[in-house]
């Protein structure tokens, strides 16, 4: 394919100030306020939206290989695409599970014939996520995928001494083990937050303990082994607590947090629509509070998206009978932008940090997570902040419709996605870019 | 209000109108011609996915007694058994013409995934869902209770009921709380701490973890079930010990004030949460609550189906 070269204007930049940005070969060749155009570019009127550098995913559920009805990675890296990002982390929890070198190469290489965004396998901690015997990690790792995080995430690692030995053989090339904290014998059947809403529905509670048990825990034996944790999806208050405490203590722990529990409380069950299904379920207005404040002093580190593609028929029925999960790539950026930077709560450099620097950081993505800058590859994501758009189940890029959003109105549209110096989305149009 | 799927549906007023015309109902139950034609040409459904042999008969007699036509459709044997969505089996429903249906689930919150989704157009009563809610036996109860003891008042302003037992599973509690406090009774749960749902708090009630500190104070005694699997779940470390501290006996039975009646929905557990004396005793209304069913299910259906489709301003 030839590169075609970009001329960008009227652009913002994370720390605020105004530029243009030249793009050619896959790069950002010029940043400046007021860039002339010269005849072999093309150039694209972006006046008003801000640019962020590509957004980095952590934690995405492609659904491929096995459960292609809700997901595949064509489909979800249009979704990811549209919502402004350039790589995201296919979780391992697919059938067959990710626990070896050959399924992980074949996401990976899937990702690539894609062409939208970077898909990065996770890979399973334990064989077919049992969370009994450590899976080939170190194939994995050492597979064309590269893969550096390792999570069964879907099941907690519960065995204390499973999670030891994880944390301590991925250290050999510089992994991470991303964990989904839930005491499996505090959660058995729960199905919404333990509060309440929860007595009041008759739905079996899920404490907010069952998380923090598992976080304080493992970053205990973390800091002990000297290893890297990674907590998935934080949604209390007193997780965020102890995150704070073990980083105030110079611990190598991370943590991230869904767009959905920064908005949305467990309130929403009391419709019984199990759209409001998740797992971690979503909390109180409370936990949502200390999500945000969390996030914007940087104890948790991320944002990650745990997009979770189902089919019609998962959401159309009981709550009890209902899958967990929800949408979230197409809209992740948005609701960063109402949730945190509409409020005040963060500026867009650190927007900028949580949701492309960090986690490319954490996920030792090499080209992705870098600076605005002359050299830097133009992986790029320009959103509108002011204007706002209703989400609809119907003209989504993922092939599933279980967003928690349908109606709703919210601030924000993505109207770019560049991946190495390419648009695959512009003009409300996706375009593979990046086959290798 | 199109249909009955949680007390919260039902203000005070029309709480009582649904009393009032229940006592309307046993009077007709009562005299020579038992069956009113009012629901004649209407077609009721029986949706009873989880077992439940005296509510589908109590609502089928009810249904029957209108002049409606019942059609009775059991997990076993049926669709359901063979894992077919609530969906499908709504949509079956709709398409053969049901006015109301009347669904049993094990599921908490079924009744109103029916009655919110798009699948069906008809009535929704609520007769039992998960351990969330099961508003007629609720009704029953206040009827009861009303009957009893409120010395002819509408309301049950004044009065003290104690529901003993596993609160945590129960739907039978849950809506009497909600609708015991919305007639302007008091309520106190006793349950041993396990037996009752983190957030309790906020319910409308008082709570006590002992028995006879409650028992001499309270004008009803309302026992429920509690379901043997509870022990090998850690709930209490075994039924003597359950029953010793929150089983009704013939010890707690003396302690109740002169006119205080004691009140169970079925099926009972002899022996574990009541002893036989206590529920075959001069103080049981076990079996009027029964008897009651009835009149109050005629007068839910009546009120939802017939003429008006608002039991409000059908009154």
């Amino acid at each position: 394919m030839t590169q075609v070269n970009y001329l960008l204007k009227g652009l913002t930049l994370p720390n605020g100030s105004k530029s243009d940005i030249e793009i050619r070969d896959g790069k950002i060749s010029a940043l400046d306020a007021s860039l002339q155009k010269a005849v072999d570019v093309t150039e694209i009127n972006l006046t008003g939206s801000v640019v962020l550098p590509g957004l980095v995913d952590l934690h995405t559920h492609l659904r491929e290989p096995g459960k292609e009805d809700a997901e595949t990675v064509l489909s979800g890296s249009m979704a990811a695409a549209k919502g402004g990002y350039v790589a995201v982390s296919a979780m391992a929890n697919t059938s067959p599970v990710a626990d070896t070198a050959g399924v992980v190469e074949q996401v990976y290489a899937l990702g690539q014939s894609a062409g939208f965004v970077d898909v990065f396998p996770i890979g399973a901690v334990t064989r077919g996520l049992l969370g009994e015997n450590l899976s080939e990690i170190g194939a994995m790792a050492d597979s064309r995928a590269r893969v550096r995080i390792f999570s069964d995430d879907g099941n907690c690692v519960f065995d204390p001494l499973v999670m030891r030995r994880a944390l301590e053989y991925v250290k050999k090339f510089d992994g991470v083990i991303a964990q989904h904290a839930q005491e499996p014998r505090l959660t058995i059947g729960a199905q919404m937050n333990e509060g309440e809403i929860s007595s009041r529905l008759g739905l079996k509670g899920w404490p907010a303990v069952a998380e923090e048990a598992i976080i304080a825990r493992d970053i205990l034996i973390a800091d002990h082994v000297k290893s890297r944790l990674h907590i998935c999806h934080l949604t209390t208050a007193g997780g965020v607590e102890i995150v704070r405490w073990a980083k105030a203590r110079g611990m190598d722990v991370t943590a991230e947090v869904t767009p959905h529990h920064l908005l949305l409380t467990d309130e929403s069950a009391l419709s019984y629509d199990p759209i409001y299904k998740v797992n971690p379920p979503l909390r109180a207005q409370r936990d949502v509070e200390s999500l945000r404040e969390g996030l914007a002093d940087g104890t948790i580190d991320i944002v990650a998206t745990d997009h979770a593609p189902h089919p019609a028929e998962a959401k159309e029925c009981e709550w009890q009978e209902a899958a967990f999960g929800m949408l979230g790539l197409e809209s992740a950026l948005a609701i960063i932008n109402q949730t945190m930077v509409a409020t005040g709560l963060m500026s867009w450099e650190a927007v900028a940090d949580r949701m492309s620097y960090a986690p490319a950081r954490i996920g030792r993505y090499l080209e992705h997570g870098q600076q605005i800058a002359v050299g830097s590859v133009a992986n790029l994501s320009i959103i509108n902040p002011s204007q706002s758009v209703r989400v609809d189940r119907d003209r989504l890029a993922s092939r599933s419709r279980n967003t928690p959003f349908h109606g709703m109105d919210l601030q924000g549209v993505v109207n770019a996605t560049f991946f190495r110096g390419a648009p695959t989305y512009l003009d409300g149009k996706l375009t593979p870019q990046g086959v290798r | 209000m199109k249909h009955l799927l949680s007390i919260n549906d039902l203000s005070k007023v029309e709480a009582i109108s649904i009393l009032d015309t229940a006592q309307e109902m046993a009077r007709v139950s009562d005299g020579p011609m038992k069956k009113l034609p009012t629901l004649r040409g209407r077609t009721i459904v029986n949706l009873f996915a989880e077992d439940s042999t005296r509510t589908r008969i109590s609502f089928e007699a009810a249904a029957k007694r209108l002049s409606a036509d019942v059609i009775n459709f059991s997990a076993k044997g049926s669709s359901i058994s063979k894992g077919e969505s609530l969906k499908d089996t709504a949509q079956t429903l709709q398409a053969m013409g049901a006015d109301a249906v009347i669904i049993r689930h094990g599921a908490s919150g079924a009744a109103q995934r029916l009655a919110d989704s798009r699948w069906m157009s008809g009535a929704v009563i609520n007769a039992g869902d998960g351990t969330h809610e099961h508003p007629s036996q609720a009704l029953i109860d206040a009827f009861t209770i009303r009957k009893h003891l409120s010395k002819g008042a509408s309301d049950l302003i004044g009065l003290r009921v104690a529901i003993v037992g596993d609160v945590l599973h129960s739907r039978v509690a849950r809506s009497n709380v909600l609708l015991l406090a919305k007639l302007g009774a008091q309520v106190i749960l006793v349950a041993p701490p396990t037996l009752l749902p983190v957030g309790v708090e906020s319910w409308p009630c008082s709570i006590s973890y002992n028995l006879d500190e409650v028992i001499g104070s309270v004008d009803a005694v309302m026992m429920l079930r509690i379901q043997m699997e509870r022990m090998s779940e850690l709930f209490f470390p075994s039924a003597r010990e359950y029953s010793r501290y929150f089983g009704l006996n013939s010890d707690r039975i003396k302690a109740l004030k002169p006119d205080a009646i004691v009140m169970h929905p079925g099926p009972m557990n002899r022996g574990l949460e009541i002893t036989a004396d206590a529920a075959d005793g001069a103080r049981s209304v076990i079996v009027e609550q029964v008897a009651n069913g009835v009149s109050i299910r005629m007068a839910v259906l009546y009120l939802l189906l017939a003429g008006s489709q608002e039991i409000g301003t059908s009154l």
